[in-house]
């Protein structure tokens, strides 16, 4: 237990003492933290609209006005013709180009009915589809406005249609994005650095050749794998509780879970990923290889975790692979528990199959750790 | 088993792959001799030392350290070591003090000791105004006095030294053979590689590796007069030559 101890407060030294590594650990993951909820949104929004009026009427400037009054579109320009907004597209000018034919207005009121064409440019699939949906919304609208108005010129036929579905949006009631990321961006800036850390560290001794020499003493392997692994969890600890910190103040993150419960399931995760760090510094020679292999594994594992892409969608091979994503389990008992409130029985299966991992990783850790070669 | 060794080595090898790097070497180190082990650069010099510590597994052969088998019992084996790399083993980002309070405290020693001893090896280097700075900032030669008193810290019975003099200026190589002789004095059995055949002499026995294999072992004198030579460094020079 003792010698434990002496690893520790040697490994606690050396961090505190390298003045460069210290805003490595702790600034850099909050700039990230507040600079990547603020941008890496998946919100629709400022879409570039443009529109080609081949009526020319009250109606079709109404229907315009609308997408000028939606804070979704930024209506950009009216073209033409249908070939000046295609080069348009093509030039990235415009994203959405609705097309009002001619007698748009006149269909309208004689036939009841007339076809807008519209064009999204759909490189961006998942944008695409959120633009369509916008603009059906918009055009919708105005369809119900358009009816009520023809009811009132007395046209029988037209009948206002009042069913409505209200939504209810449970856990994140105004839809802030950020309220979805900020949990998982902060579960990607733990892991990171205790993965490097951890993936760093024993190869470091490895080239400094100091390994060699705890080798030549009769330390256990399980003693200098605890004292390694010991600071970086309470690193790791620190690092969240900053990042929960900031989540609060700046972000106002809703908290509704048990704090407690939150660090007892970060203390059980960081272990599993020390314990892949140090098996991934114990299989390799230099920081370097250590570096890239750490890599590797930190984009597939960031990726795969569902935080940018939900994993339902994922083929199934796939799927199966997120099982053994840490990363996975961290954001949903984040999400889970800070925004809805989870307890210990909803997050059983996180907590079992992460205990499991962590058990397996550090019994890898030590095995794969040899002090004769 | 002789009792009176300190370390008995018999048939050992070591392989990697194809190449032979320690060739079926065997030789018995006395207590509380100091034990030149020589060899040109690449003569497997340093392989045949980590096998004797414990860090390296022998292909075949039987080696025996302080008693203890470097097989079955490295473990046991490292409690009666003290070891000094070749490459500088102290941690840089450290002071002298905590080096020592570190070594110290995984070897086992307890907090009471561990500041008898650092008191004890400070006086004894007088690096009094030194004890609180980095290690990385000490000169060279100050750095291998203070790994060398580390590695015994644990007041081990044998002493590995792999080349510890290698960049180091005379003055200071001389002040490090007089520590290497204080410990021999205590009893203590030192094994030391060296490239510098004026410290050949000053051992009482020198083995000398060439190519995997002990071509030479006994006393510095013994050596000179079966050879017909006046100096170690003809020695070596006769024997590394015949090789090639």
């Amino acid at each position: 237990m003792n010698i434990i101890r002496y690893i520790i407060q040697k490994e606690f030294r050396q961090i505190f003492r390298n003045k460069a590594m210290l805003p490595i650990i702790f600034i850099m993951p909050m700039i990230q933290l507040i600079i990547l909820s603020n941008a890496a949104t998946f919100e629709v929004n400022n879409i570039k609209f443009g529109y080609i009026d081949n009526d020319k009427t009250s109606f079709s400037r109404e229907l315009v006005e609308k997408f000028n009054a939606s804070t979704y579109f930024n209506v950009l320009s009216d073209y033409p013709t249908a070939k000046s907004a295609k080069s348009a597209m093509l030039n990235g000018e415009v994203d959405v180009v609705l097309e009002i034919p001619q007698y748009f207005s006149r269909d309208l009121i004689k036939e009841k009915k007339s076809d807008l064409s519209l064009t999204i440019n759909a490189i961006d699939g998942a944008a695409a589809g959120v633009e369509n949906v916008y603009v059906s919304q918009i055009v919708q609208q105005f369809n119900s406005k358009i009816r009520v108005g023809l009811m009132l010129l007395g046209t029988p036929e037209a009948q206002p249609q009042l069913i409505e579905t209200i939504p209810l949006f449970w856990y994140n009631e105004t839809l802030n994005y950020k309220t979805f990321m900020v949990p998982g961006i902060l579960v990607l800036l733990v892991t990171m650095i205790t993965l490097f850390l951890s993936g760093m560290n024993v190869v470091r001794e490895k080239e400094i050749g100091t390994l060699e020499q705890i080798n030549v003493t009769p330390i256990k392997k399980h003693q200098f794998i605890i004292g390694k692994l010991f600071p970086f969890l309470i690193l790791g600890l620190v690092l969240l509780t900053v990042g929960l910190i900031i989540a609060k103040l700046i972000f106002n993150i809703p908290m509704v879970g048990s704090i407690l419960l939150m660090y007892g399931y970060t203390i059980i995760y960081i272990l599993v990923i020390l314990g892949i760090g140090l098996f991934i510094s114990n299989y390799t020679d230099t920081q370097q290889q250590a570096m890239f292999i750490a890599w590797f594994f930190m984009v597939i594992f960031i990726l795969m975790s569902g935080l940018f892409t939900p994993i339902e969608s994922m083929p199934e091979w796939a799927q199966i692979l997120t099982e053994f994503n840490p990363i996975k389990y961290f954001v949903q008992v984040m999400r889970m528990v800070m925004l809805k409130g989870a307890g210990i029985s909803d997050i059983f299966p996180q907590v079992l199959k992460t205990l499991l991992y962590a058990i397996v990783m550090n019994g890898l850790a030590v095995w794969s750790y040899k002090k004769v070669n | 088993m002789n009792k009176e060794n300190a370390i008995t080595v018999k048939d050992l090898t070591k392989t990697f792959g194809a190449f032979t790097a320690v060739n079926n070497i065997s030789f018995e180190v006395g207590r509380g001799e100091v034990f030149g082990f020589l060899g040109a650069n690449g003569a497997g010099k340093t392989t045949a030392m980590k096998m004797l510590i414990g860090i390296l597994k022998p292909t075949s052969g039987i080696a025996t350290v302080a008693n203890f088998d470097v097989i079955s019992h490295a473990e046991d084996v490292k409690k009666s070591i003290g070891y000094m790399s070749q490459r500088f083993s102290l941690y840089n980002d450290l002071t002298i003090k905590e080096n020592i309070t570190f070594f110290g405290g995984i070897y086992g020693l307890k907090k009471t000791d561990i500041k008898v001893k650092t008191q004890e090896l400070i006086e004894e280097l007088g690096l009094h105004d030194e004890a609180n700075k980095l290690v990385g900032a000490l000169p060279l030669g100050w750095k291998q006095k203070v790994a060398f008193s580390v590695s015994l810290l644990h007041n081990p019975q044998i002493i590995f030294l792999d080349e510890p003099t290698g960049g180091v200026d005379p003055i200071t190589r001389r002040q490090f053979w007089e520590m290497i002789y204080r410990e021999a004095h205590k009893g203590k059995t030192i094994f030391v590689t060296t490239h510098y055949m004026d410290e050949a002499e000053y051992c009482d026995r020198v083995s000398i590796m060439v190519e995997g294999k002990i071509e030479a072992l006994d006393t510095p004198k013994n050596l000179k007069t079966q050879y017909k030579v006046d100096t170690m460094n003809q020695v070596f020079l006769k024997l590394a030559r015949n090789i090639e």
